[in-house]
């Protein structure tokens, strides 16, 4: 019976069949409709075996997945999150021992920051007094608030040695060099923005760490050359408690309400943000410069004397 | 050997990242070290086979006829960005669960911590401050540090050693970078967070952090060995040493950076500017080293006095 109507739909019934009358008619009806039901349900469940050829599924994934080569490329190159990626890449640059794998590891511990910063927020009001209050009650209280700080912590911590650790990778592999530079000043700016994001989530619990950290790390700028009250010259600019830049940094000449206003704001959104932004150029410039820097093969010195005019080198400087 | 100290201090939570570091820093230096001097070898025996060189594929990696250069994202990297992102995952909640996030007392401008100290990754700068004043430490070294990493690319003239591993086509760069990463900034944050003790005082290992210990040096400035009291005598005095430090440092720098014949050739190709930028950098980092060995070895605080700044 099922497969009578499998793959088309039922026809309406010919004309020249005798009408019956009545009660029959109608059971008839219901018993017809009842056998295309149960086929199509046969057949949707027949379909599950193969949910890539769903309408569904195809309306999400637009392409293929199977094997060939041309699927491969088209999964990663027309989807929005992996399409950063190039559809092919160095066969040795998967291995472990060139990258360590800390970029991507750095980007993902951001991910992972941002998104338990955000549940973190709805528990955090930055005042002086409710934000200590805070922590406390979400140490203790809140279901799955101490795991949900201790990991924006440790992650917090661990992006700074991921950090450090890709930079040292790419100044060992020499990736630095043409045509990368300007994508290695980006990871500079990119560095800091970590330390500082890092530097004022400190202050947000309001404790005695957080506060005496920020009152170290703040009392440098007192020392600015021109525009600290205690560096060299500042003096003589005026630069007084109550206008220097260390005062800007506080909103205070201490470290208090306004103070941790400023390092929520900051640690909240604008630099997030701006590390956003500068992560979006990196990324993007790492594809523009030709993917990822090796491993490329050794060039021998005789090669590089061979070129004549180093690739490396100032145009207008000649021998 | 008080072990309970030693233990409190490399236990306290928020100084495991810098216990990892110990460990992390010097396994990723020989990894990377052990790939370069791999890189060395084929490097020598291509340079001495000519007619090798041209058929080789010129990585340590293995290869053979027939495989292509390139694979697809599609598994081959996105499974492994998986995996890692799994492990990197498992890790975190792991020491999330076992470890506790530091929280101390409700803050208090009243009631001084001792030792007050910055976090982990800025104690560097906060070790900094006992060999420069703070402006120096605190503002001009940070900012020259900014400034001097993003230079690094437009003053490495050698074009040598981009994209792998190798120690020899690159010693100047990479025993410049390493001492600074390694010595300048690592271990300058593991003296901040392991000897450094209350009142910023130098404890061993295994000493007992006291906050009565007392230390009894009396620091001097170098123009007070020479008996020069007068302060512009002490302004001219310093700017005439500091000249003289930078001209015998520039030329130190200048002798290591053109040790190799290869150096030769590409400090012949630099513009003046990329190598007096070089040359100001390299030359202000060894500011640090050699502050802290006057420090230690003659006790001396300033070398340059001046009525508006102290270095």
């Amino acid at each position: 019976m099922a497969e009578e109507h499998s793959g088309t739909p039922p026809k309406e019934a010919p004309s020249d069949v005798p009408s019956k009358k009545g009660l029959a008619a109608v059971l008839d009806e219901v018993r017809e409709i009842n056998t295309a039901l149960v086929g199509k349900a046969k057949e949707d469940l027949e379909s599950l075996k193969q949910p890539e050829k769903t309408a569904v599924f195809k309306s999400i994934f637009r392409v293929k997945h199977d094997e060939s080569s041309r699927s491969r490329a088209l999964g990663v190159l027309s989807n929005v999150f992996l399409h950063l990626h190039p559809s092919k890449i160095n066969r040795d640059a998967v291995r472990y021992n060139y990258t360590w794998g800390m970029g991507g590891i750095t980007f993902y511990l951001f991910v992972v920051l941002t998104f338990t910063g955000v549940l973190l927020m709805y528990y955090y009001h930055p005042t002086k007094g409710q934000a200590y209050r805070d922590i406390v009650y979400l140490m203790s209280d809140v279901p799955f608030g101490s795991l949900l700080r201790n990991m924006h912590r440790w992650a917090a911590h661990l992006m700074i040695i991921t950090v450090w650790l890709h930079m040292f990778r790419v100044f060992l592999t020499g990736s630095y060099k043409k045509p990368r530079e300007f994508n290695w000043c980006v990871g500079v700016i990119l560095l800091v923005l970590t330390l500082l994001l890092s530097f004022t989530g400190y202050l947000l619990p309001d404790d005695q760490l957080g506060f005496w950290a920020v009152t170290v790390g703040t009392n440098m700028a007192r020392a600015t050359p021109f525009l600290g009250h205690e560096g060299p010259f500042g003096p003589l600019l005026h630069m007084t408690p109550y206008n220097d830049v260390r005062f800007a940094l506080l909103g205070g000449s201490i470290v208090d309400a306004n103070a941790l206003l400023r390092a929520y704001i900051w640690h909240c959104i604008a630099i997030p943000v701006i590390a956003s932004v500068f992560m979006i150029v990196h990324f993007w410039r790492v594809r523009k410069d030709g993917g990822i820097s090796g491993p490329a093969p050794v060039v021998l010195e005789q090669e590089a004397i061979k070129a004549k005019v180093l690739p490396y080198v100032v145009p207008q400087h000649t021998e | 050997m008080d072990w309970h100290q030693l233990w409190e201090i490399t236990s306290a939570p928020d100084n495991v990242p810098i216990v990892a570091l110990i460990l992390l820093v010097p396994f990723y230096t020989w990894y990377g070290i052990r790939q370069a001097l791999a890189n060395d070898r084929l490097i020598a025996q291509l340079e001495a086979d000519p007619q090798l060189a041209k058929t080789h594929h010129r990585k340590t990696m293995p290869w053979k006829a027939g495989w292509s250069k390139e694979i697809p994202v599609w598994p081959y990297l996105l499974r492994i960005e998986f995996l890692a992102a799994i492990v990197v995952t498992v890790i975190l909640m792991v020491w999330s669960i076992t470890l506790n996030a530091p929280l101390e007392e409700l803050a208090n401008p009243n009631l001084t911590m001792n030792p007050a100290k910055a976090p982990w990754y800025f104690l560097g700068l906060q070790e900094m401050l006992v060999y420069f004043d703070p402006w120096m430490a605190g503002v001009v070294m940070p900012s020259l540090i900014i400034v001097g990493l993003i230079v690094i690319p437009y003053i490495d003239a050698n074009p040598l050693g981009a994209g792998y591993y190798t120690w020899k086509q690159r010693r100047f760069a990479i025993s410049t970078f390493c001492f600074g990463f390694l010595f300048l900034w690592l271990l300058m944050v593991v003296i901040g967070t392991f000897i450094r003790g209350p009142g910023w005082m130098w404890f061993w290992p295994g000493q007992t952090w006291d906050p009565n210990n007392q230390v009894f040096e009396v620091n001097r400035d170098l123009p007070d060995l020479f008996r020069i009291t007068n302060i512009w005598g002490k302004t001219i005095f310093g700017a005439i040493v500091m000249g003289i430090y930078f001209a015998v440092s520039g030329g130190v720098v200048h002798k290591l950076f053109t040790w190799s014949d290869w150096n030769k050739k590409v400090f012949a190709k630099m513009s003046f500017l990329q190598y007096i930028t070089m040359q100001g950098f390299l030359t202000i980092m060894m500011l640090l080293p050699i502050k802290i060995l006057i420090r230690h070895l003659f006790r001396i605080k300033y070398i340059w006095v001046t009525p508006w700044f102290n270095l």
